[in-house]
């Protein structure tokens, strides 16, 4: 058990100090590799809470492809630290009222925080022999049949939306065409010609 | 709880290693090696000339686009795998449900291709 305790420990030492590094870092690029550590170490904290399948998919969909989008927009905003910096001190006054703001928020959630009667018991509560993914499997596409269908529908307008914000067609370059290649009759694509000495065609 | 905390044993002893030789071969570079640092050591390299400007510049959007698709098919795929995982057990309500959800992606699918954004140009 010391050992889930230890793990427990290090995964959530490190899952705050990328947060906080995320947060403090100069370099925005850093920002994000720190985003990436915190990621992976919530995943490690699902491991130990008992949610494998939660976790696989943080390290899938959040590691491995919202990280990379965020690397692009990074890449995409083109900042300039010299400015960025000049810019920080004159609404640092701003950030710190509303950052006080934020913890006395916090204070004061925390403070009447209570838990309910027999609460261990919930907490607890058993899932059955199924493992994780089985019984995930069992109530999304059953119980939750509505949430999900709505959940494709919301894929297929992402998809939808991407491609008319952001597709332009060129129309001043030369594209490929596979099957206008592959229905090519070479016969057709050269001709001979009997060409007489010194008369050019 | 404890039943998955030995199954993961192995892949903490793993971690708790990579990261141990990772530590032990940077800060060994930084302890052992010769450092003599000089302007023209340590400035971007470009070759035969000097450098025009620095990596930091924008990039096409495509590249987002690219990436945004891939997301949404991996998000498709994270569903697929309860579903694969339970399926002897789902209800017919269950299958026919992820029936419509592939339906419904795929005609997102239909409509990106024949738009022409899984081409490059």
């Amino acid at each position: 058990m010391t050992v889930v305790l230890f793990t427990f420990y290090a995964f959530a030492v490190s899952t705050l100090l990328g947060g906080l590094m995320t947060v403090i870092s100069r370099n925005p690029v850093h920002s994000v590799l720190w985003l990436i550590l915190s990621f992976l170490s919530a995943a490690g904290l699902f491991v130990l809470l008992g949610a494998e399948f939660v976790a696989m998919l943080l390290m899938i969909v959040y590691v491995g492809a919202v990280a990379v989008l965020f690397l692009f927009v990074v890449m995409m905003l083109d900042v300039d630290f010299a400015e960025l910096k000049a810019e920080m001190s004159k609404y640092m006054p701003l950030a710190l009222l509303i950052g006080v703001i934020i913890l006395m928020q916090l204070a004061l959630a925390l403070g009447v925080w209570g838990f309910s009667d027999g609460y261990q018991g919930r907490i607890l509560a058993p899932v059955g022999t199924a493992t994780n993914t089985a019984a995930l499997g069992m109530l999304i596409y059953d119980k939750y049949l509505i949430l999900f269908q709505l959940a494709g529908l919301i894929l297929l307008v992402a998809m939808i939306g991407a491609i008319v914000l952001t597709l332009r067609h060129r129309v001043d370059i030369k594209r490929q065409s596979p099957v206008a290649q592959m229905m090519r009759d070479p016969a057709l694509a050269m001709e001979l010609k009997d060409v007489k000495p010194g008369q050019g065609l | 709880m404890h039943a998955i905390s030995t199954n993961y044993l192995p892949i903490i002893i793993f971690l708790g290693l990579a990261i141990a030789l990772g530590a032990i071969l940077v800060l060994a570079a930084a302890i052992v090696a010769v450092r003599n640092p000089d302007p023209e050591k340590v400035s971007a390299y470009e070759c035969g000339f000097n450098a025009f400007d620095d990596a930091r510049m924008k990039f096409d959007v495509r590249f987002y686009l690219v990436s945004i698709l891939f997301i949404i098919f991996d998000l498709e795929v994270a569903f697929l795998f309860p579903w694969a995982v339970a399926f002897k057990d789902v209800s017919m309500v269950g299958f026919w449900s992820m029936m419509v959800f592939l339906a419904v992606l795929t005609i997102g699918f239909a409509y990106e291709w024949k738009k022409g954004a899984l081409e490059w140009q």
